[in-house]
C-alpha cells in the first residue's frame, strides 16, 4: 500500500504535522513508544491522553478505532506525546510513581468510567479487590461489571488497571496479558510477601 | 458523518508521494511545497464531513489541483521586484532533466497543464483525471490531448 516518500515530502509531512496541531486541527495526535514489554501506542486529544495501546494490541486496528470513536483526524505527531512517553520511560525504570498526565475519558461512559477514575487513584504499590472498585464506583454488587470495566481500560499503565486484584489475591486479568501484569506489579514492589497466584 | 473514514494519517502514509508528485508537475518544486501543506490542510478540514471515502486519492488530486490553479492566480497577481527587467518569463520549474518540457507543462493553460500533470506526474487513468478536474471523462480526455498537441508543438 505505502508508496516511497521522499526526504522532501517527508519534510513537508512533518511540518503539515506542526501547521496541523497549530491550527487545531489534530483530533487524535498519536505515537509510538518502547517499553520492557514492547511497543506501545499512545495517543491524545486535546484534552489529554485518551488511549494506550499494550505491546499484544494491533495498533493498526486501535487507530481505525479512535478514527471511529473520536474523530478521523488522527495524525502521527511524536513531538507531542513527548511527556507522555518521558513519565512511561521513567516509570519503567521504576523511578516515577505517579503520573501526571492530562486524562481524555471520553473512551468510557457511566460505571465503568467510575470504576476506571477509581482505578486512577489507587496508589503506587498497593494493590485492590474488583469489589472495592465497585463499591467505590457507587455499587458493591457490580463486581462483574468492575472487571469488565479494568478489561476495558483505554489508559491501562497510567490508569494502572494492574492493580486490581481478585479478593484473596489471585491476580485476576490483564489486557495486556498475564505475565504483564505480574511484572508491573513485582515492579512496584507490590507482591512483596503474598502468593502472586 | 461516515463510519469508515480511515485515520487520516493512513492519507499521508498512502498518497502524500502522489501529491507531491502531481503538484511538483503543476507548480514547481519550490511551489509544491506549500501547495502540499494548502492541499493536507485543506482536506484535515474537511475530512470528517466527507461522505464518500471511495474514492480518497481523487478526492486529494482534485483539492491539489484547485491549490496549484490558486498558486498560479497568485503569483500572477504579485508580481516580484526584480533589479533588472528582463522581457524572458520563466515558468516556476525544476532545473531537472527534463526541464524544456516541464517548463512547457507549466505554461499550459491550467486544465490542460493539470490533465497532463496528473496523466503523466501520477498516472492517472481518464476516468480519476475527470473526477479530480470535476469534469466528464470526455473532456479529460480532451484536455489531455490538447495539452499534448500544444507540448508536441511547443518542443518540436
Amino acid at each position: 500500500m505505502k508508496t516511497a516518500i521522499d526526504t522532501g515530502t517527508k519534510q513537508a509531512i512533518a511540518r503539515l504535522e506542526q501547521r496541523a496541531a497549530a491550527e487545531g486541527l489534530l483530533d487524535v495526535a498519536y505515537a509510538h513508544a518502547d517499553s520492557p514489554f514492547g511497543p506501545l501506542l499512545l495517543a491524545q486529544t486535546q484534552r489529554g491522553l485518551v488511549r494506550v495501546g499494550l505491546p499484544n494490541q494491533d495498533q493498526g486496528e486501535l487507530l481505525v478505532d479512535l478514527a471511529a470513536r473520536v474523530s478521523p483526524r488522527v495524525l502521527e505527531a511524536p513531538t507531542l506525546l513527548d511527556e507522555a512517553r518521558r513519565e512511561l520511560d521513567l516509570y519503567f525504570e521504576g523511578k516515577l510513581d505517579r503520573f501526571d498526565l492530562p486524562l481524555d475519558w471520553q473512551l468510557s461512559g457511566g460505571f465503568r468510567q467510575r470504576v476506571l477514575r477509581a482505578i486512577a487513584r489507587i496508589p503506587y504499590g498497593e494493590t485492590r479487590s474488583y469489589t472495592e472498585m465497585a463499591t467505590k464506583a457507587g455499587n458493591e454488587r457490580a463486581v462483574r461489571a468492575a472487571g469488565t470495566a479494568c478489561g476495558s481500560n483505554p489508559i491501562p499503565l497510567v490508569v494502572p488497571c494492574h492493580r486490581v486484584l481478585r479478593t484473596g489475591g489471585a491476580l485476576g486479568g490483564y489486557g495486556g496479558g498475564l505475565p504483564m501484569k505480574q511484572a508491573l506489579l513485582e515492579l512496584e514492589g507490590a507482591l512483596d510477601g503474598r502468593s502472586s497466584t | 458523518m461516515t463510519a469508515s473514514l480511515p485515520p487520516f494519517q493512513t492519507l499521508l502514509d498512502t498518497y502524500s508521494a502522489d501529491v507531491m508528485a502531481v503538484l511538483r508537475g503543476a507548480v514547481g518544486r519550490d511551489g509544491a511545497d506549500d501547495c502540499f501543506q494548502e492541499t493536507f490542510l485543506a482536506a484535515l478540514r474537511a475530512y470528517p464531513n466527507l461522505e464518500d471515502a471511495r474514492n480518497l486519492r481523487g478526492w486529494l488530486l482534485t483539492i491539489a489541483h484547485r491549490k496549484a490553479i490558486d498558486h498560479h492566480r497568485a503569483k500572477g497577481r504579485k508580481p516580484i521586484p526584480v533589479a533588472e527587467v528582463t522581457e524572458a518569463v520563466e515558468a516556476d520549474v525544476v532545473s531537472e532533466p527534463d526541464h524544456d518540457l516541464w517548463a512547457a507543462v507549466g505554461a499550459l493553460p491550467p486544465k490542460q497543464r493539470a490533465a497532463v500533470a496528473l496523466r503523466y506526474g501520477s498516472d492517472l487513468p481518464h476516468a480519476e483525471i475527470a473526477a479530480a478536474l470535476g469534469c466528464s471523462p470526455e473532456a479529460a480526455r480532451r484536455s489531455l490531448h490538447e495539452g499534448i498537441k500544444r507540448l508536441r508543438k511547443e518542443l518540436a
